[in-house]
This record gives C-alpha cells, structure tokens and sequence, in this order.
C-alpha cells in the first residue's frame, strides 16, 4: 500500500506511524516498520523556511520514488508526506516510512525515500532571515546519495 | 504549436508569472531551443535563463532532459534543481 500526501499542515507523527502500522497488521508476515523524520534547521538564523512544488508532477514524482522502493524490498506499506507551505525551524517537513516482514528492508527502504525524494521530487525551498529571502541552492551531496541506489 | 509554460521558484520570480501560453514557430524544436527563444521575450525572462545550466525541465509534469523534442508537449515546465526533503 502506498500513501502519498503533500500538506500545508502540520505532520502528524503519531497518526502517520499508527497508520503505517495498521497497513502491516493488514499484510501477512510483516513485523517492521522503519520511519525517518525530517525537521527544518535553523541554519544562521533561518526564521521561516517556505517550500514551493509543483501540484500535480509532486505527487506523481513521490508515487515513482515509492513505486522504486515497492520493486526493490519486499514491503507491506510505503508512506511519504511532504510538507509546503511556510513552515518555522525545528518543525517537521516530511516524514517517511517503510513496513516490511524484517528490518533490513524496512531500513535500507527508508534511506532509498528520502534519498530519492531529496533530487526527483519538484519541491524548491526559500528562507528567510529578517526581511532577506533566498532560495536554497541544490547540493552536490543529496546528488551523491541519491545516485548510490542507482546501480 | 501553442503550450503552457510554467515556472517555478526563482524562475518564476524573475519572469514574473508562474504560469503562461506561448506559441513558438516551427523552428523550435527542443525545450532548449525554446528557452533560448522565451529569453527574447522579456528582461525578465532572459535574467531567467541567463545561465541555462542552471535550468530543469518537466514535459507533462515528468522530468526530462533539457534537450527533449516539445512535438506534442501541452504543459513545459521550466525551473531550479530541486531542493526538497
């Protein structure tokens, strides 16, 4: 089972997990659930972090990242939630999670999302500091770490 | 050939609009020829594609490379590398 959701509001953890566990109840044979939590950093006084996307492609895009993860490891259910929409540091802006029979696919499932999701999603970050707005710049290591499940 | 071109992030800041209807001649054939034929059109759309390395694509909401023919595109997306997660 694969959700797919891109929110103005806030992640709710509890929610999210509870339902990546109940999909595995559903499954036969399934007994891990791996989750990651992404938080907006306060980087040199970052006072609002807004994310821009592109409706429509960023669902398709997440669906193709989770599809990727779903014929690589046997997995019961594949969440990704995504946060837009201005956001303050220390805030959760996405949240991913994997469930599977056994750990080691649960795991490695989780780095293959968010790694995947960091350079072949359509999502474009700008901070503020004070009245100075910048868009961030794309990092070679998120290219680096996505292309590793290339192979 | 009449498509929606949509932009995104600083992109859209520099054009001024995330979101219009061009019509390129016939001698447009890539979305890289398109860019280089958009960046006629305005200071802001040539401020936008200044430094075409610097631009992404999307064809139909899927991305492709920079080079892609547009025959038969409705919806061409231009922008930054992304930035999510």
């Amino acid at each position: 089972m694969i959700r797919i959701i891109v929110q103005t509001a806030p992640i709710d953890l509890l929610a999210e997990i509870t339902q990546a566990e109940t999909a595995l109840e559903r499954g036969a044979g399934a007994g891990a659930v791996a989750t990651f939590t992404g938080l907006v950093r306060a980087d040199d006084g970052v006072e609002t972090l807004e994310l821009e996307h592109y409706p429509g492609a960023t669902e398709a895009a997440l669906t193709k990242v989770a599809t990727g993860a779903v014929e690589r490891w046997e997995l019961s259910a594949v969440t990704i939630v995504h946060r837009v929409g201005p956001m303050h540091p220390g805030e959760r802006i996405v949240f991913v999670a994997a469930a599977s029979a056994h750990r080691a696919a649960s795991l490695e499932a989780c780095a293959y999302l968010i790694d995947r999701l960091k350079t072949d999603a359509p999502f474009w970050k700008r901070e503020t500091r004070g009245t100075q707005a910048s868009w961030v710049e794309a990092r070679d290591a998120d290219k680096d770490a996505a292309a590793r499940w290339t192979s | 050939m009449t498509v929606t071109m949509v932009y995104f992030a600083w992109v859209r800041e520099r054009i001024g609009t995330g979101e219009e209807r061009v019509d390129p001649p016939a001698s447009v054939t890539t979305i890289a020829e398109l860019v280089d034929w958009l960046a006629l059109s305005s200071p802001g759309h040539a401020a936008a594609f200044a430094d075409p390395a610097r631009l992404r694509a999307a064809l139909d909401q899927a991305f492709v490379p920079i080079d892609t023919p547009i025959a038969g595109a409705r919806e061409i997306a231009l922008f930054p590398p992304v930035t999510g997660g």
